[in-house]
Protein backbone atom coordinates (compact mmCIF):
# COMPACT_ATOMS: atom_id res chain seq x y z
CA UNK A 1 0.00 0.00 0.00
CA UNK A 2 3.04 2.44 0.87
CA UNK A 3 4.29 2.01 -2.45
CA UNK A 4 1.31 3.15 -4.11
CA UNK A 5 0.77 6.34 -2.31
CA UNK A 6 4.31 7.09 -2.80
CA UNK A 7 3.83 6.64 -6.98
CA UNK A 8 0.69 8.73 -6.34
CA UNK A 9 2.75 11.91 -4.50
CA UNK A 10 5.44 11.70 -6.56
CA UNK A 11 3.54 12.28 -9.66
CA UNK A 12 1.36 14.38 -7.85
CA UNK A 13 4.60 16.56 -7.20
CA UNK A 14 5.25 16.42 -10.83
CA UNK A 15 2.45 17.06 -12.19
CA UNK A 16 1.79 20.43 -10.05
CA UNK A 17 5.36 21.72 -10.95
CA UNK A 18 4.58 21.48 -14.54
CA UNK A 19 3.62 24.60 -16.04
CA UNK A 20 3.18 24.12 -19.64
CA UNK A 21 3.86 20.72 -21.65
CA UNK A 22 5.04 17.42 -21.54
CA UNK A 23 8.91 19.10 -21.83
CA UNK A 24 8.33 20.87 -19.09
CA UNK A 25 7.62 18.11 -16.90
CA UNK A 26 11.06 16.81 -17.75
CA UNK A 27 13.22 18.58 -15.34
CA UNK A 28 10.97 17.25 -12.35
CA UNK A 29 10.94 13.67 -13.69
CA UNK A 30 14.44 13.79 -14.05
CA UNK A 31 14.59 14.80 -10.17
CA UNK A 32 11.90 12.82 -8.71
CA UNK A 33 11.73 10.16 -10.49
CA UNK A 34 15.54 9.41 -12.23
CA UNK A 35 17.99 10.80 -9.43
CA UNK A 36 15.17 10.52 -5.92
CA UNK A 37 13.36 7.62 -6.19
CA UNK A 38 15.12 5.70 -8.92
CA UNK A 39 12.72 4.24 -10.93
CA UNK A 40 13.45 4.85 -13.80
CA UNK A 41 17.47 5.62 -15.73
CA UNK A 42 17.81 8.34 -17.99
CA UNK A 43 17.81 6.18 -21.23
CA UNK A 44 14.52 4.33 -19.99
CA UNK A 45 13.15 8.10 -19.51
CA UNK A 46 14.29 8.90 -23.19
CA UNK A 47 12.28 5.62 -24.37
CA UNK A 48 9.26 6.74 -23.08
CA UNK A 49 9.82 10.22 -24.61
CA UNK A 50 10.28 8.28 -27.84
CA UNK A 51 7.22 6.16 -27.19
CA UNK A 52 4.79 8.79 -26.31
CA UNK A 53 6.16 10.77 -29.94
CA UNK A 54 4.28 8.58 -31.70
CA UNK A 55 1.73 7.58 -29.85
CA UNK A 56 -1.93 9.00 -28.65
CA UNK A 57 -2.38 11.39 -25.60
CA UNK A 58 -0.46 13.25 -23.57
CA UNK A 59 3.45 12.93 -23.02
CA UNK A 60 2.59 13.80 -19.29
CA UNK A 61 0.24 10.90 -18.78
CA UNK A 62 1.92 8.32 -21.52
CA UNK A 63 5.28 8.79 -19.18
CA UNK A 64 3.66 8.54 -15.35
CA UNK A 65 1.71 5.50 -17.04
CA UNK A 66 4.90 3.77 -18.23
CA UNK A 67 6.45 4.43 -15.07
CA UNK A 68 3.72 3.30 -12.42
CA UNK A 69 3.35 0.06 -14.83
CA UNK A 70 6.94 -0.50 -14.43
CA UNK A 71 6.77 0.03 -10.58
CA UNK A 72 3.49 -1.68 -9.78
CA UNK A 73 1.63 -3.25 -13.18
CA UNK A 74 -1.50 -2.26 -13.57
CA UNK A 75 -2.55 -0.66 -10.33
CA UNK A 76 0.83 1.60 -9.75
CA UNK A 77 0.40 2.68 -13.86
CA UNK A 78 -2.98 3.57 -12.09
CA UNK A 79 -1.61 5.60 -8.96
CA UNK A 80 0.81 7.40 -11.46
CA UNK A 81 -1.44 8.81 -13.75
CA UNK A 82 -3.89 9.88 -11.02
CA UNK A 83 -0.94 11.46 -9.36
CA UNK A 84 -0.34 13.77 -12.60
CA UNK A 85 -4.19 14.32 -13.37
CA UNK A 86 -4.58 15.51 -9.71
CA UNK A 87 -3.38 19.06 -9.31
CA UNK A 88 -5.22 19.76 -12.28
CA UNK A 89 -8.34 18.15 -11.39
CA UNK A 90 -7.91 20.52 -7.96
CA UNK A 91 -6.30 24.20 -9.19
CA UNK A 92 -8.62 24.20 -12.74
CA UNK A 93 -11.72 23.41 -10.43
CA UNK A 94 -11.05 26.08 -7.95
CA UNK A 95 -10.15 28.62 -10.72
CA UNK A 96 -13.14 28.14 -12.88
CA UNK A 97 -15.07 28.74 -9.83
CA UNK A 98 -13.65 31.60 -7.82
CA UNK A 99 -11.02 33.62 -9.38
CA UNK A 100 -12.27 33.64 -13.43
CA UNK A 101 -9.43 34.47 -15.55
CA UNK A 102 -6.35 34.40 -12.96
CA UNK A 103 -4.28 34.90 -16.50
CA UNK A 104 -5.23 38.53 -16.95
CA UNK A 105 -3.99 39.73 -13.21
CA UNK A 106 -0.37 41.51 -13.92
CA UNK A 107 1.15 39.51 -10.54
CA UNK A 108 0.10 36.64 -12.18
CA UNK A 109 1.86 37.13 -15.52
CA UNK A 110 5.11 38.51 -14.21
CA UNK A 111 5.17 35.20 -12.36
CA UNK A 112 5.08 33.29 -15.13
CA UNK A 113 7.54 35.59 -17.15
CA UNK A 114 10.15 34.65 -14.37
CA UNK A 115 8.66 30.51 -13.89
CA UNK A 116 8.86 30.46 -17.55
CA UNK A 117 12.53 31.91 -17.86
CA UNK A 118 13.52 29.24 -14.88
CA UNK A 119 11.90 26.76 -17.31
CA UNK A 120 14.41 27.42 -20.16
CA UNK A 121 17.61 27.05 -17.65
CA UNK A 122 15.97 24.11 -16.57
CA UNK A 123 14.95 22.22 -19.52
CA UNK A 124 18.36 23.63 -20.90
CA UNK A 125 20.54 21.14 -18.15
CA UNK A 126 18.05 18.27 -19.05
CA UNK A 127 18.63 18.14 -22.37
CA UNK A 128 22.43 18.54 -21.66
CA UNK A 129 21.78 15.65 -18.87
CA UNK A 130 20.22 13.52 -21.58
CA UNK A 131 22.32 14.42 -24.29
CA UNK A 132 25.27 12.96 -21.82
CA UNK A 133 23.34 9.71 -21.78
CA UNK A 134 21.37 9.60 -24.95
CA UNK A 135 24.37 10.54 -27.69
CA UNK A 136 26.81 8.70 -27.64
CA UNK A 137 28.73 8.11 -30.54
CA UNK A 138 29.30 9.55 -33.88
CA UNK A 139 25.99 7.58 -34.85
CA UNK A 140 23.63 9.07 -32.01
CA UNK A 141 25.35 12.35 -33.06
CA UNK A 142 24.33 12.19 -36.36
CA UNK A 143 20.87 11.07 -35.14
CA UNK A 144 20.86 14.06 -33.08
CA UNK A 145 21.43 16.15 -35.97
CA UNK A 146 19.44 14.84 -38.34
CA UNK A 147 16.70 14.98 -36.13
CA UNK A 148 17.11 18.96 -35.90
CA UNK A 149 17.48 19.45 -38.97
CA UNK A 150 14.34 17.62 -40.37
CA UNK A 151 11.86 18.92 -37.63
CA UNK A 152 13.16 22.24 -36.25
CA UNK A 153 14.46 23.21 -39.54
CA UNK A 154 12.46 21.97 -42.37
CA UNK A 155 9.20 21.64 -39.98
CA UNK A 156 8.41 17.95 -41.11
CA UNK A 157 6.56 16.04 -38.85
CA UNK A 158 8.64 14.60 -36.22
CA UNK A 159 6.50 10.84 -36.55
CA UNK A 160 8.63 10.73 -39.72
CA UNK A 161 11.96 11.15 -37.41
CA UNK A 162 10.76 8.19 -35.39
CA UNK A 163 10.37 5.88 -38.03
CA UNK A 164 13.64 6.82 -39.62
CA UNK A 165 15.44 6.68 -35.65
CA UNK A 166 14.25 2.85 -35.76
CA UNK A 167 15.36 1.96 -39.16
CA UNK A 168 18.59 3.53 -38.61
CA UNK A 169 19.35 1.73 -35.25
CA UNK A 170 18.88 -1.46 -36.91
CA UNK A 171 20.96 -0.93 -40.00
CA UNK A 172 23.75 0.68 -37.86
CA UNK A 173 23.83 -2.58 -35.49
CA UNK A 174 23.79 -4.58 -39.00
CA UNK A 175 26.55 -3.04 -40.61
CA UNK A 176 28.60 -3.15 -36.93
CA UNK A 177 27.93 -7.10 -37.29
CA UNK A 178 28.94 -6.81 -40.68
CA UNK A 179 32.11 -5.08 -39.57
CA UNK A 180 32.61 -7.21 -36.53
CA UNK A 181 32.09 -10.36 -38.49
CA UNK A 182 29.79 -11.31 -35.96
CA UNK A 183 27.05 -12.74 -38.25
CA UNK B 1 -26.92 12.49 -21.58
CA UNK B 2 -24.13 15.30 -21.26
CA UNK B 3 -22.02 13.37 -19.81
CA UNK B 4 -22.22 10.47 -21.74
CA UNK B 5 -21.31 12.95 -24.77
CA UNK B 6 -18.48 14.66 -22.28
CA UNK B 7 -17.13 10.89 -21.99
CA UNK B 8 -17.18 9.72 -25.65
CA UNK B 9 -15.70 13.66 -26.89
CA UNK B 10 -13.11 13.81 -24.52
CA UNK B 11 -12.19 9.83 -25.09
CA UNK B 12 -11.98 10.98 -28.62
CA UNK B 13 -9.56 13.63 -28.39
CA UNK B 14 -7.38 11.82 -26.11
CA UNK B 15 -7.21 8.89 -28.66
CA UNK B 16 -6.70 10.88 -31.51
CA UNK B 17 -4.30 14.14 -30.59
CA UNK B 18 -1.16 12.74 -30.96
CA UNK B 19 1.95 14.73 -29.64
CA UNK B 20 0.77 16.26 -26.59
CA UNK B 21 -0.89 18.76 -25.20
CA UNK B 22 -1.44 21.21 -27.70
CA UNK B 23 -2.49 18.47 -30.19
CA UNK B 24 -5.75 18.64 -28.24
CA UNK B 25 -6.68 22.33 -28.86
CA UNK B 26 -8.44 21.49 -32.98
CA UNK B 27 -10.26 19.21 -30.99
CA UNK B 28 -11.55 21.89 -28.54
CA UNK B 29 -12.43 23.92 -31.36
CA UNK B 30 -14.51 21.30 -32.77
CA UNK B 31 -16.57 20.67 -29.31
CA UNK B 32 -16.74 24.45 -28.96
CA UNK B 33 -19.07 24.84 -32.46
CA UNK B 34 -21.20 21.41 -32.24
CA UNK B 35 -22.00 21.43 -28.51
CA UNK B 36 -22.99 24.88 -26.24
CA UNK B 37 -20.57 23.90 -23.93
CA UNK B 38 -17.94 26.91 -24.02
CA UNK B 39 -17.66 29.50 -26.87
CA UNK B 40 -14.67 30.21 -28.88
CA UNK B 41 -13.84 32.67 -27.28
CA UNK B 42 -13.85 30.97 -23.46
CA UNK B 43 -11.97 28.55 -25.68
CA UNK B 44 -9.10 31.34 -26.13
CA UNK B 45 -9.63 32.21 -22.29
CA UNK B 46 -9.31 28.26 -21.21
CA UNK B 47 -5.94 28.01 -23.16
CA UNK B 48 -4.51 30.87 -21.78
CA UNK B 49 -5.54 29.88 -18.39
CA UNK B 50 -4.54 26.23 -18.67
CA UNK B 51 -1.12 27.60 -19.47
CA UNK B 52 -0.66 29.98 -16.32
CA UNK B 53 -1.83 27.45 -13.77
CA UNK B 54 -0.08 24.19 -12.53
CA UNK B 55 -0.57 21.09 -14.21
CA UNK B 56 -0.19 19.63 -18.29
CA UNK B 57 -1.82 21.83 -20.44
CA UNK B 58 -3.72 19.57 -21.85
CA UNK B 59 -5.20 17.90 -18.94
CA UNK B 60 -6.08 21.81 -17.66
CA UNK B 61 -7.89 22.15 -20.80
CA UNK B 62 -10.35 19.20 -20.71
CA UNK B 63 -10.70 19.84 -16.83
CA UNK B 64 -11.82 23.60 -17.82
CA UNK B 65 -13.99 22.54 -20.86
CA UNK B 66 -15.75 19.75 -18.36
CA UNK B 67 -16.41 21.95 -15.87
CA UNK B 68 -18.02 24.83 -18.04
CA UNK B 69 -20.30 21.64 -19.46
CA UNK B 70 -21.23 20.45 -16.59
CA UNK B 71 -19.60 21.66 -13.15
CA UNK B 72 -17.73 19.60 -10.56
CA UNK B 73 -18.75 15.86 -12.19
CA UNK B 74 -18.51 17.35 -15.71
CA UNK B 75 -14.87 18.38 -15.03
CA UNK B 76 -13.77 14.75 -13.55
CA UNK B 77 -15.15 12.84 -16.28
CA UNK B 78 -13.95 14.62 -18.82
CA UNK B 79 -10.75 14.36 -17.20
CA UNK B 80 -11.02 10.80 -17.10
CA UNK B 81 -12.00 10.09 -20.24
CA UNK B 82 -9.13 12.35 -21.91
CA UNK B 83 -6.77 10.19 -19.93
CA UNK B 84 -8.05 6.75 -20.74
CA UNK B 85 -7.10 6.06 -24.01
CA UNK B 86 -3.31 6.60 -23.33
CA UNK B 87 -3.73 4.76 -19.99
CA UNK B 88 -4.68 1.64 -21.76
CA UNK B 89 -2.59 2.07 -24.80
CA UNK B 90 0.53 2.71 -22.83
CA UNK B 91 -0.04 -0.37 -20.51
CA UNK B 92 -0.75 -2.74 -24.00
CA UNK B 93 3.01 -0.84 -24.97
CA UNK B 94 4.47 -1.34 -21.86
CA UNK B 95 3.70 -5.16 -21.69
CA UNK B 96 4.34 -5.37 -25.01
CA UNK B 97 8.27 -4.22 -24.46
CA UNK B 98 8.96 -6.27 -21.33
CA UNK B 99 8.01 -9.28 -23.56
CA UNK B 100 10.12 -7.88 -26.75
CA UNK B 101 12.99 -5.90 -24.29
CA UNK B 102 15.44 -8.83 -25.37
CA UNK B 103 14.23 -9.14 -29.06
CA UNK B 104 17.34 -7.33 -30.58
CA UNK B 105 15.29 -5.71 -33.17
CA UNK B 106 13.68 -3.06 -30.58
CA UNK B 107 16.67 -3.00 -28.53
CA UNK B 108 18.46 -1.97 -32.16
CA UNK B 109 15.03 0.29 -32.76
CA UNK B 110 15.90 2.21 -29.18
CA UNK B 111 19.30 2.61 -29.94
CA UNK B 112 18.43 4.74 -32.68
CA UNK B 113 15.56 6.43 -30.99
CA UNK B 114 17.45 7.51 -28.18
CA UNK B 115 19.65 10.39 -29.36
CA UNK B 116 16.99 11.34 -32.29
CA UNK B 117 14.70 11.84 -29.29
CA UNK B 118 17.09 14.08 -27.78
CA UNK B 119 16.94 16.21 -30.71
CA UNK B 120 13.22 16.16 -30.73
CA UNK B 121 13.37 17.75 -27.24
CA UNK B 122 15.77 20.07 -28.73
CA UNK B 123 13.45 21.32 -31.19
CA UNK B 124 10.82 20.87 -28.97
CA UNK B 125 12.17 23.35 -26.52
CA UNK B 126 12.94 25.88 -28.36
CA UNK B 127 9.07 26.59 -28.87
CA UNK B 128 9.65 27.94 -25.23
CA UNK B 129 12.99 29.86 -25.50
CA UNK B 130 11.24 32.10 -28.50
CA UNK B 131 8.04 32.81 -25.93
CA UNK B 132 10.35 33.89 -23.30
CA UNK B 133 13.28 35.50 -24.82
CA UNK B 134 11.17 37.11 -28.04
CA UNK B 135 8.90 39.91 -27.54
CA UNK B 136 7.88 40.18 -30.71
CA UNK B 137 8.50 39.07 -34.89
CA UNK B 138 11.75 40.46 -36.09
CA UNK B 139 11.27 42.33 -39.53
CA UNK B 140 14.68 44.01 -40.02
CA UNK B 141 18.02 42.90 -38.26
CA UNK B 142 18.62 46.21 -36.90
CA UNK B 143 15.21 45.74 -34.94
CA UNK B 144 16.60 42.45 -33.84
CA UNK B 145 17.85 44.43 -30.19
CA UNK B 146 14.37 45.57 -29.28
CA UNK B 147 12.63 42.16 -29.82
CA UNK B 148 14.79 40.36 -27.52
CA UNK B 149 13.87 40.50 -23.61
CA UNK B 150 17.07 41.04 -22.05
CA UNK B 151 15.75 41.10 -18.40
CA UNK B 152 15.09 37.25 -19.20
CA UNK B 153 18.04 36.87 -20.82
CA UNK B 154 20.20 38.09 -17.82
CA UNK B 155 17.63 36.21 -15.22
CA UNK B 156 17.94 32.92 -17.54
CA UNK B 157 21.93 33.53 -17.24
CA UNK B 158 21.71 33.65 -13.42
CA UNK B 159 19.33 30.98 -13.47
CA UNK B 160 21.28 28.41 -15.72
CA UNK B 161 24.22 28.72 -13.72
CA UNK B 162 22.51 28.26 -10.40
CA UNK B 163 20.85 24.97 -11.56
CA UNK B 164 24.20 23.85 -13.24
CA UNK B 165 26.48 24.52 -9.63
CA UNK B 166 24.00 24.01 -6.72
CA UNK B 167 22.01 20.87 -8.38
CA UNK B 168 19.19 21.75 -6.17
CA UNK B 169 15.58 20.52 -6.68
CA UNK B 170 13.62 21.79 -9.72
CA UNK B 171 10.70 23.23 -7.06
CA UNK B 172 13.65 25.73 -6.45
CA UNK B 173 14.50 27.74 -8.96
CA UNK B 174 10.71 27.57 -10.30
CA UNK B 175 9.80 29.46 -6.99
CA UNK B 176 12.71 31.72 -7.57
CA UNK B 177 12.19 32.42 -10.86
CA UNK B 178 8.29 33.24 -9.90
CA UNK B 179 9.71 35.70 -7.18
CA UNK B 180 12.22 37.49 -9.58
CA UNK B 181 9.45 38.03 -12.25
CA UNK B 182 7.53 39.75 -9.63
CA UNK B 183 9.81 41.76 -8.12
CA UNK B 184 11.54 42.66 -11.23
CA UNK B 185 8.22 43.77 -12.81
CA UNK B 186 6.84 45.64 -10.03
Amino acid sequence: MKEYIELFTSFFKVGIMTFGGGMAMLPMLQAEIVDKKGWATEDELLNYYAVGQCTPGIIAVNTATFVGYKQKKTLGAACTTLGVVFPSLLIIMMVAAFLGNVSEYPIVQNALWGIRVAACALILSSIIKLFKSGVKNLFGMIMFLMAILVTGVFGITSVVMVIVAIVAGNLYRMILDRKGGKS
Amino acid sequence: MTYLLLFLEFFKTGLFAIGGGMATIPFLYEIAGRYDWYTTSELVNMIAISESTPGPVGVNMATFAGYLAANVPGSILSTFALVLPSYLIILIIARMLDKFQKNPYVKNAFEGLRPTVVGLLAVASFAIVKVTFLTGTVKKTEDLLNFIDFKAVILFIILFAAVMKLKKHPIIYIGLGALAGILINL
